[in-house]
């Protein structure tokens, strides 16, 4: 590796030594991001724990409000996306721009079909009055920890959202710089970096889908008889 | 530049698993395995998130590190979770003591 101002790409910050070390220390970085992220989801998984614990029956029983087929089908939304944007890092990996324009802007779509889908669920719900402190009305038993199940769900299922719409915008942002020729073999760390993102997201939806959609399945009626 | 770049064809290997994945979990979700049930979701959901870590986020191909970063995130979070609920399930185990 050459050192000092002959050889040195254009990208690399005059505190580091070459590019190796500086996507080292950019990955890292994300990573210790990703890490708080990993503990900003957990307590409120932590939460879902204890009161799944202690009233499993009930979170079984109101589990089965939603709607599988939904949930289901975004789970498979964003495994793609998932894919979509590990072949967009590799587009810029290997240098083929329209590769990486392509792809970033596959997953962006897939990330707004996911948003439109869980629009559609959330209306659903809204209109079952199963949205807490609005009118919460419960058919079956023990509606005080149902509608814990639903406050819990509204509030992990929302802070995702929140995540998927702050990707959807950065993933716009690196179309533009994308089409702007500012990636290239030797410097893709935006794109990386967005992908370590992006690819948290789908594994924090990879435990809610179960611990949320899938609880009251093997109910006899989802629990509803 | 020493970034390894994984092929296409290991992208799309995970891809086609984690979608195997997530039809497996759920349909076993329709079997009633008492508490089988839980541990079946929660080993399937722990292996897609290790795919999805290991292969798209280029864990494995990643220095030691990155994933002593990785790993000690998931300790904190075992931590959490660990202590909260050993908290939570022996409570009233003890008698009050009075006087």
């Amino acid at each position: 590796m050459t050192e000092g101002h002959a050889g040195t790409h254009s990208a690399l910050a005059h505190h580091f030594q070459n590019m190796e070390q500086q996507r080292e220390a950019g990955s890292l970085g994300m990573w210790v991001f990703l890490i708080t992220e990993v503990m900003f989801f957990g307590g409120m998984f932590t939460a879902y724990v204890v009161y799944r614990a202690f009233h499993p029956y009930t979170f079984a029983q109101a589990s089965s409000e939603l709607d599988i087929t939904l949930g289901g089908i975004n789970t498979g939304v964003l495994i793609c996306s998932s894919l979509t944007m590990a072949l967009a890092v590799y587009g810029t990996q290997v240098g083929k721009k329209m590769m990486s324009i392509g792809f970033l802007c596959l997953t962006i779509f897939l990330g707004l079909a996911f948003l439109g889908i869980k629009a559609v669920e959330y209306a659903h719900k809204f209109e079952h009055h199963l949205v807490p402190g609005m009118n919460f009305t419960y058919p079956y038993p023990d509606p005080k920890h149902a509608q814990m199940f639903f406050s819990i769900y509204f509030a992990m299922t929302g802070l995702h959202a929140l995540h998927m719409i702050i990707g959807i915008g950065i993933l716009t942002v690196l179309v533009v710089m994308a089409a702007r020729n500012r990636f290239s073999p030797e410097y893709h760390a935006p794109v990386e970096l967005t992908g370590l993102y992006w690819h948290f997201v789908d594994i924090v939806w990879i435990f809610l889908f179960p611990l949320l959609y899938l609880l009251g399945r093997h109910l006899e009626g989802g629990g509803h008889v | 530049m020493s970034e390894k770049i994984v092929s296409l064809k290991v992208y799309f290997l995970i891809f086609g698993t984690l979608m195997v994945l997530t039809a497996t979990t759920t349909w076993v979700a329709f079997y009633d395995l008492g508490r089988i049930n839980t541990v079946v979701a929660l080993v399937i959901a722990v292996t897609k998130a290790l795919l999805v870590a290991l292969f798209f986020m280029h864990v494995k191909y990643s220095s030691r590190l990155t994933r002593i970063a990785v790993v000690s995130g998931l300790l904190w979070l075992v931590i959490m979770i660990g202590l909260t609920m050993s908290d939570y399930l022996t409570r009233g185990w003890l008698k009050q003591i009075s006087g």
